[in-house]
């Protein structure tokens, strides 16, 4: 039997960038939030050993203990979902700080085209361009409606970057300036400029200089130490909600923060929550706590889990595309790319940070023809200096025994000797993509594990085509001794596939029937809870999730304060 | 035995450790909003401003034993396996030293006998049905029993192809084995394909060469050195910008300690 705990204006489930940001903003202006974190509590300090690529990168130290939850997939509906027993595609983060401890800090704002996505393609193209199976939409707000929370984010976080001309308008240039050109990127630089195309340097997360936010919290600038995805950063320097938004929460007196509590159902009546159920995960006690209102702000899996687990809102069915909750699941296509060779030259491959690199905008969103291609939207070819670990990073030629005499050779000549040149495309929905719970395998309290029926489509390999020409031909631009080139879309691999920008499920949209959440992020089934993260995006554009997550969060938090003084539905 | 190395390493370490802890304190109040000042800024500019300095070798002490290099899973027989196996899949050369010589095998057997080799944090809840290929592996056997089982079946599979342990075949001979192995041609290991014990030698033998000494492998950084790795330092901010290529020295996360 749960322990009932004091009723409270807001509890928030999950501790990252989302759940940090509302906590810190509405702490502010002077509600008490209770903050649920499932993992553990952390610190800067606590980073101090973090230059272990072994403990942070192989054995996942700073993500979630899949003994305890993980997901099941399967490629279609005709498999059968079995669990990923073990890391090999999304590290899902766990403890305070969430995702947003162990990320790159890769951070873009979306294109004006991928809010008006739907419309605009039908202008541009016709009717026909977008296939009935491809459940596109418009996301129910204008990129210059987003915009003062991009804006907002980009300053609490302290943003690396420059302005770029292709992408949307800037209130305000980026915080802080662009990071390094290092020789590497200027590699990058030279033959893309050659090829008329205007590269620019990827905004970052990882500061370029010392940098003080509008909060007071003073960062200092990036080493370029190379340890960011995968670990926190022991210098501050790497925006994280430990350093940014959850000390601001906690300074206020207003935060109640909980860690090792595990929320395993939210309590409602169909219309509103009630509350939440939570576990705490160290003695197994039961705890419930009521609440004016609910924001699950957990990762985008366990936000559609918890809400599916709770009978709130209607579950997707992928037969007829009717109900929203899991729907629209997307992913990053990020398969076409080229790693050049080079027999006589070495770089400082051993240094680098999450966030540095150089890309070019020609290819991303509608910036280009898609008249005479069998897809939309695009990709951001880039080339990054993330520091390449040695356990992680033994690139050999195609062609080359993965092990023996000519791999150890062959790994260490190419070393310091090796660049790429990659693309990040963006991930359309389709009707058979999507999430639901499994209806065999369970967490460690019981719950149902979330299941995941996923793979590329005809529209994801077209686009990898195309993306790996163009990868090709800027490697050729680059001049190594040898280039491979992958050009192939392979099925999606639970244990292959790197990459962690997980989409949609509890979508954002104008209208009740085909999305889940309205442009605050409230539940348009349940006016007193919040849905936020990037289980809000309708698709997922070729950009890294966290900046438009960001912004959401901000529109979010202002919403929940409208919400506590007014109630009603906020559109 | 303690190598000049090691000694240029305790040397840098005592030098460099005033300025780290200074940095860590100052970088601590930074979390409570306390604005940093020029002096941080000039902090951070001394702290990666100066050139790799080696300096003088202190006087030479006495001979102490690497305590790590002793067995918590292995018997001597599957040690010597296994030392054999690491040793084909990264073997010794004109670059360097092989996986043997390395420590390899310790690191191995280190990582069998911790919570990752009884999967602690694996799912581990049934059912347990055969895979897809794009589903990731579903084995019932935890790490360290694979492992075990493994190198019995290197024994056998050696003995039926060869009348010979797997560890007294020619390097030639190993190497087919391995092969066969890679393939999953080598009969199955209660159930599971040989592939799969393939994965796991392969993996743990490059981790055993490249994680941070503690760990038991990487045997005095030379798994570092061999491909120029510094290891791990506070930053490279003057490095990163330049167009040669800048050799340091490895550093291992011991030179981290003591600045808390």
């Amino acid at each position: 039997m749960a322990t009932k705990l004091p009723k409270e204006p807001v509890v928030v489930i999950g501790m990252g960038w989302a759940g940090g940001i509302i906590a810190s903003e509405l702490t502010k202006a002077g509600i008490k939030v209770v903050g649920l974190e499932r993992g553990k509590e952390r610190k800067m300090s606590d980073y101090l050993m973090v230059h272990d690529e072994l403990r942070f990168q192989h054995r996942e130290e700073l993500m979630q203990d899949l003994s305890k939850e993980t997901v099941t997939h399967r490629n279609n509906s005709k498999m059968r979902a079995l669990p990923m027993r073990q890391y090999g595609t999304f590290i899902v983060g766990d403890g305070l700080g969430g995702a947003g401890s162990h990320w790159n800090g890769q951070t873009y704002r979306f294109l004006p085209y991928d809010f008006e996505i739907k419309t605009m393609t039908e202008e541009r193209y016709g009717k026909n361009k977008i296939k009935a199976d491809y459940p596109l939409q418009d996301w129910g707000i204008t990129y210059d409606e987003l915009e003062p929370y991009y804006d907002t984010f980009e300053k609490m976080s302290g943003i690396s970057g420059e302005t770029v001309e292709l992408y949307g308008h800037r209130s305000n240039p980026y915080p802080t300036k662009p990071m390094l050109k290092t020789p590497v990127l200027e590699e990058f630089e030279k033959a893309a400029k050659k090829l008329g195309y205007k590269p620019y340097m990827m905004p970052s997360a990882n500061l370029s200089e010392n940098y003080e936010n509008p909060d007071g919290i003073a960062r200092a600038a990036c080493q370029y130490c190379a340890y960011c995805e995968n670990f926190g950063c022991e210098y501050g320097a790497k925006a994280d909600p430990v350093v940014t938004v959850l000390p601001v929460a906690q300074e206020t007196g207003n935060l109640d923060l909980r860690t090792h509590a595990n929320v395993t159902r939210i309590l409602n009546d169909g219309t509103k929550a009630t509350g939440v159920i939570y576990v705490d995960a160290l003695t197994g006690e039961e705890f419930e706590q009521p609440a004016e209102v609910v924001v699950v702000a957990s990762y985008v899996f366990n936000n559609a889990r918890l809400l599916l687990n709770s009978g709130l809102g209607k579950p997707y069915n992928p037969a007829d595309g009717t109900g929203v909750i899991g729907k629209n699941y997307c992913y990053q296509v990020s398969s076409g790319y080229s790693t050049l060779f080079y027999n006589d030259r070495e770089f400082n491959l051993y240094a680098g940070a999450g966030a540095l690199g150089i890309e070019i905008p020609e290819f991303t969103g509608d910036n280009f023809d898609h008249a005479n291609e069998n897809f939309i939207h695009g990709a951001g070819i880039r080339s990054t200096q993330y520091g390449n670990r040695p356990i992680a990073n033994n690139n050999v030629p195609i062609g080359t025994p993965s092990w023996g005499k000519e791999f150890k050779e062959q790994s260490i000549k190419y070393t310091n000797s090796i660049l790429q040149v990659k693309s990040q495309g963006a991930s359309m929905p389709h009707r058979q993509n999507y999430i639901d719970l499994d209806p065999t395998y369970k967490d460690a309290y019981g719950m149902p594990l979330l299941r995941i029926t996923y793979d590329y489509t005809e529209q994801d390999k077209a686009l990898v085509k195309y993306m790996a020409k163009v990868t090709r031909s800027i490697a050729e631009e680059m001049g190594p001794d040898h280039i491979d080139t992958v050009g192939e879309q392979a099925p999606f691999n639970v244990n292959v596939d790197t990459n962690t920008h997980n989409t949609g499920g509890v979508i954002m949209g104008a209208e009740p029937e085909t999305s889940a959440i309205n442009s605050y992020q409230q539940m348009w089934d349940a006016e007193n809870v919040f849905v936020v993260g990037a289980s809000a995006f309708p698709h997922n554009s070729c950009f890294n999730p966290t900046g438009t997550l960001g912004a959401l969060s901000y529109r979010a938090a202002e919403g929940i304060e409208t919400y506590l003084k007014q109630g009603g539905s906020l559109v | 035995m303690v190598t000049e190395k090691e000694n240029n390493q305790i040397t840098k370490q005592a030098n460099t450790n005033s300025t780290r802890r200074a940095f860590l304190k100052n970088s601590g109040l930074t979390v409570g909003g306390i604005a940093i000042g020029a002096t941080f800024g000039g902090l951070l500019g001394n702290l990666r401003g100066g050139e790799v300095q080696t300096e003088q070798t202190p006087p030479p002490v006495a001979e102490v034993a690497n305590p790590n290099v002793a067995l918590m899973f292995f018997t001597p027989d599957e040690y010597q396996t296994t030392n054999a196996a690491v040793e084909r899949i990264f073997p010794e050369g004109e670059n360097g030293p092989g996986a043997m010589e390395l420590n390899a095998a310790i690191y191995i057997d280190h990582q069998l006998a911790s919570q990752w080799g009884v999967n602690a944090k694996d799912y581990r809840l049934g059912p347990f049905y055969k895979p897809e290929p794009t589903q990731g592996e579903q084995i019932k056997l935890l790490r360290q029993d694979l492992f075990r089982l493994g190198l019995k079946r290197l024994d056998n599979y050696s003995n039926e192809n060869y009348e010979r342990q797997f560890l007294d075949l020619e390097a030639g001979e190993q190497d087919d084995v391995l092969a066969a192995f890679e393939e999953g041609k080598a009969g199955s290991i209660s159930g599971v394909s040989t592939t799969e014990f393939f994965k796991l030698l392969r993996q743990l033998t490059l981790e055993g060469v490249y994680a941070d000494p503690m760990y038991g492998g990487n045997k005095e950084m030379l798994g570092w050195e061999m491909r120029k790795y510094p290891g791990t330092r506070m930053g490279y901010i003057n490095e990163i910008q330049k167009k040669d290529f800048v050799e340091l020295e490895p550093n291992s996360l011991q030179s981290h300690m003591g600045h808390s």
